[in-house]
């Protein structure tokens, strides 16, 4: 556990127990990057963006390893990326939106899947340790992208009025409460969902991380006397939520690309 | 300390899910990167090998199936021709049987006339023997007898015919008592 920026913080204040000093708790601050380059009041080019580009040059690499020049009998990367691909197509793609309708989206929810779990695995890849996704714009702009797509996808599927009774949950047989339940729905589908969607991402990796730094940084700052012992707990904590955190991560990217494709299943299916 | 403090009173000031621009756009570009590599080559590349793949092994079953219709047939052959070899080989054998005991039989007719041949031929052979030594035993008898007459009578009985109907009548009246004889018994 080296240089992660709150650490480094926290190793800053040189604060340890019984010092007289409070406990440097993490919070809002400890996803706040001074700026690499440029201002924050304008241009600017922090820890995150880095990893952020440094992930997809990551995402890119491994593929193109393993699918540049792909193999009838596949080597051993090939067939990890080959699991990983198939695992995406066939296990969430084909499975909710259908093997004919959904083989179009194939490209789209499988660079999702791992861009997102990238972002996510930067958390506890030593020396980056910050998961990209726990800045709101980057789940946010995926979350943009499916939103635009499947809304787009319900106006071209059902045309103009058929769109609405697809977005209102438009039923007939609800009778006086219609007005209602459409309003709700509207609400639903249109507000809500692409926020949850961004915020369902973004509020776990947030959550893990500050979690991960809550232990990480008790164990240094109990780093004195008899707090030496709860220190030790601490640092086992530690590695246990980042063992919990690498099966959240790869949890987190399969709700997203999953979310995704039942919002166009939902789109392109047939409103009763 | 104070990068710390400054930090915190920056994060009042900041709502964690307003985006700030710069970060939205890095963020796009980001994925926009990934996607564009895999949506345009790196996938299609695996999904052309992969159906390769597939299609690979389906000709490699379909052609499992061919050798396997194909031996299929080869062995039907086989034991059509194997059946009808053994019904040949029958039918064979059931000839030679037929054959070895028409041939059998023939040489034992042969035989049987060959042998009656010869019994018959012996059966003349005795006759005539018989006959022959009858007629020399006649002749000598009858000249035995003539002379032993002659010596009695004292007259010669050179009188040829006579005495041979004389001779052969006595030898008749004989062979008629011992036929007599031979019939009452």
């Amino acid at each position: 556990m080296s240089a992660d920026s709150t650490q480094v913080l926290a190793f800053e204040t040189d604060c340890h127990l019984f010092d007289g000093c409070g406990f440097p708790a993490p919070g809002l601050h400890s996803f706040l990057f001074e700026p690499l380059w440029g201002d924050t009041e304008g241009l600017y080019f922090n820890k995150p963006m880095l990893l952020a580009l440094l992930g997809s040059f990551v995402i890119v690499g491994f593929f193109w390893a393993a699918f540049a020049r792909p193999k009838l009998v596949p080597g051993k990367l090939q067939m990890v990326a080959e699991a990983g691909y198939d695992f995406v197509r066939r296990g969430v793609v084909h499975e909710t939106i259908g093997k004919r309708e959904g083989e179009k989206y194939v490209p789209l929810v499988v660079s999702l899947f791992f861009f997102v779990w990238m972002m996510n695995l930067w958390s506890i890849i030593p020396l980056a340790q910050f998961p990209v996704t726990s800045i709101i714009a980057y789940p946010m702009v995926l979350a943009a992208i499916v939103y635009v797509l499947w809304v787009s996808l319900t106006f071209k599927r059902h045309g103009l009025v058929g769109a609405f009774k697809n977005f209102t949950g438009y039923d007939k047989s609800l009778g006086p409460v219609l007005p209602l339940a459409m309003t709700i729905e509207f609400f639903s589908n249109l507000i809500v969902r692409p926020f949850t969607h961004a915020v369902r991402l973004f509020a776990n990796m947030f959550a893990g991380h500050t979690l991960l730094l809550l232990f990480t940084i008790a164990s240094w700052y109990m780093l004195n006397g008899i707090g030496i012992a709860y220190s030790a707990v601490s640092f086992v904590m530690v590695i246990v939520m980042t063992a919990f955190e690498l099966f959240i991560q790869a949890v987190q990217a399969y709700v997203f690309v999953l979310l995704t494709c039942t919002f166009i299943q939902g789109a392109l299916a047939e409103h009763h | 300390m104070n990068a710390l403090v400054q930090l915190a009173s920056e994060a009042e000031k900041e709502n964690p899910l307003v985006p700030p621009w710069p970060e939205l756009v890095i963020g796009l570009i980001a994925f926009v990167i990934v996607f564009g590599f895999l949506a345009k080559k790196l996938l299609p590349n695996i999904n052309k090998v992969l159906e390769e793949r597939r299609e690979a092994i389906e000709g490699g079953m379909e052609k499992a199936e061919a050798a396997k219709t194909e031996a299929n047939s080869v062995l039907e052959q086989y034991k059509a021709q194997l059946a009808e070899a053994r019904h040949e080989a029958a039918r064979l054998r059931q000839e030679a049987q037929e054959q070895g005991a028409v041939l059998i039989a023939e040489m034992r007719a042969e035989g049987q006339r060959q042998r009656e041949e010869i019994i018959a031929a012996g059966h003349a052979q005795i006759e005539a023997d018989r006959k022959a030594a009858a007629q020399t035993l006649r002749q000598d008898v009858g000249t035995l007898a003539t002379t032993l007459a002659g010596k009695l009578v004292g007259e010669s009985l050179e009188d040829h015919a006579r005495q041979s109907r004389t001779i052969d009548r006595f030898l008749d009246g004989l062979d008629e008592t011992a036929s007599k004889a031979e019939a009452a018994r």
